[in-house]
């Protein structure tokens, strides 16, 4: 494969996924606000967001690292748009994908919360500085129950660290143990997303929108459209990891069926996102960490060890 | 640039500013989210930060306390921004013009610190929602006109800028 086509896919994966995601929170805000009976903004007013953005100026403050202040947003968009790359790949594509793709995609998941935490602590505002201290505690808190389910997902199809192989098992949700781990795949995703009930460090009232107060105008906008795209990702990667995938074998009519399949579990993951954050109140960082550590890392652990034992004696429904 | 400002248009986000306030306007636009108004239908939304704002609502006399500070939020907003002042107290300092404490009004401290300031007044005691909308209307036509041809023979806004 020449420079020219891997130039050319990794724009149309990234600009693709830019482009959905933004769309995917137009319709988070618009099922909000019909939640809310207001009527909403149109379904591209994200896009229109970051086109503004584009045009506003890119004020500096005072007491700001200059380099870590406008690296952050640039690296955080790079490192989902090369994750976007590969997901999308390994969903098209499932032969060509290399091996551990899912780790190396995991922990290009990982750079946005990680470039938001040196972004704010870079603007040398106090209450960036809370954002931030948040949105580490909250990586420490869903990254270990995340790495444990996704673990067992792995473990279920013979201990494969290939997307594509792995999206073509048979799903980790069919069984006890995924069901437990799929649940708290869906609240690491939610952590992941900084939605509510996970928005502490965010916080539109308490902190000033925290970790993103100092930024205008284009960095602010790349942040923007790193969490949009994340917004497309993460459902994608879940999909992939418990559920299957997309499978496209027989003819065109299984071909159709495959595709509406994926796309009803894709768009039902979304929903969920959307509809978990309207009907709950933000958590504490403390209730949080409480939830993360003392309940949904022993349950994903619990799950593990199921599914261990179920491999072992054979018990696929396990 | 015309994609730019079209996309501006589409999509004020609006910070605000109590420069000593009595509460009364301040409720009015928060009146601004219900349901029964519902701003968003114009991609207008509340921000936290006046870096994120496109539109400062600024409320209230502008005390000689606040005018400092009403200054540097307005510094530190990006441009291009409309300065909206809403009531009238923000306009000329309704019935506290000869009070001890007050400052200047809140277009003479902004237009100190930036002579070529977009400044719209919603006059009322406090102004209704309506008119806020109205303003926000005005506002976007506004920089309609400042993106058409006719912005560099400065035959724009006439009113509009007070």
């Amino acid at each position: 494969m020449d420079t020219g086509w891997i130039l050319l896919t990794f724009l149309a994966a990234a600009a693709g996924s830019l482009v959905l995601g933004l769309l995917l929170r137009g319709v988070d805000r618009k099922v909000t606000a019909r939640v809310q009976w207001r009527v909403g903004p149109p379904l591209y007013q994200p896009l229109i967001d970051v086109i503004k953005l584009t045009g506003k100026e890119t004020l500096m403050p005072v007491t700001a690292r200059r380099t870590g202040f406008l690296l952050a947003p640039m690296l955080a968009l790079a490192a989902t748009g090369v994750a976007a790359v590969i997901l999308w790949r390994a969903l098209l594509q499932p032969e060509v994908t290399f091996m551990g793709d899912l780790i190396v995609v995991v922990y290009l998941l990982t750079i946005p919360a990680l470039m938001t935490i040196l972004g704010a602590s870079a603007s040398g505002n106090p209450h960036a500085a809370v954002g931030a201290a948040r949105e580490l505690k909250l990586l420490l808190s869903y990254e270990l129950p995340l790495f444990l389910v996704i673990l067992l997902a792995i473990a279920r199809a013979g201990w494969t660290f290939q997307l594509g192989v792995l999206a073509g098992h048979t799903p980790a949700l069919y069984s006890i143990s995924g069901v437990i781990a799929f649940v708290i795949a869906i609240l690491c995703m939610q952590a992941k997303l900084g939605q509510i009930p996970f928005d502490m460090a965010e916080a539109e009232c308490e902190l000033m929108s925290g970790v993103y107060v100092e930024y205008s105008g284009l960095p602010l906008g790349m942040f923007l459209m790193a969490r949009a795209m994340m917004l497309a990702l993460l459902p994608l990667l879940l999909v992939m990891v418990f559920w299957g995938g997309l499978t496209l074998s027989g003819n065109v009519l299984h071909k159709l069926l495959g595709v509406a399949a994926f796309l009803g579990k894709y768009l039902l993951l979304v929903v969920l996102v959307v509809l978990i954050r309207n009907t709950n109140p933000r958590l504490r960082i403390d209730q949080t960490l409480r939830l993360f550590w003392y309940r949904l890392t022993p349950a994903a652990a619990f799950a593990v060890a199921l599914t261990l034992v179920g491999i072992s004696r054979g018990l696929k429904w396990l | 640039m015309a994609l730019k400002n079209w996309a501006l248009r589409k999509s004020l986000w609006v910070y605000h500013v109590n420069a000593g306030a009595c509460n009364n306007c301040d409720i009015e636009v928060l009146e601004l989210l219900t349901p029964r108004y519902d701003i968003e239908r114009f991609g207008m939304i509340l921000v936290g930060s006046p870096r994120h704002a496109d539109v400062l609502a600024v409320t209230g006399v502008c005390t000689r306390q606040a005018q400092p500070r009403l200054q540097e939020v307005y510094m530190q907003t990006a441009k291009p921004c409309v300065v909206m002042a809403v009531g009238s107290c923000a306009g000329a300092q309704g019935i506290f013009t000869e009070a001890y404490h007050m400052g200047n009004t809140v277009d003479e401290a902004i237009r100190a610190v930036d002579p070529g300031a977009i400044i719209m007044y919603v006059p009322g005691c406090p102004p209704k929602p309506e008119a806020m909308i109205s303003a926000a209307v005005k506002a976007i036509g506004y920089l309609k006109e400042l993106a058409s041809p006719a912005a560099s023979s400065g035959e724009v806004g006439g009113g509009v800028r007070g």
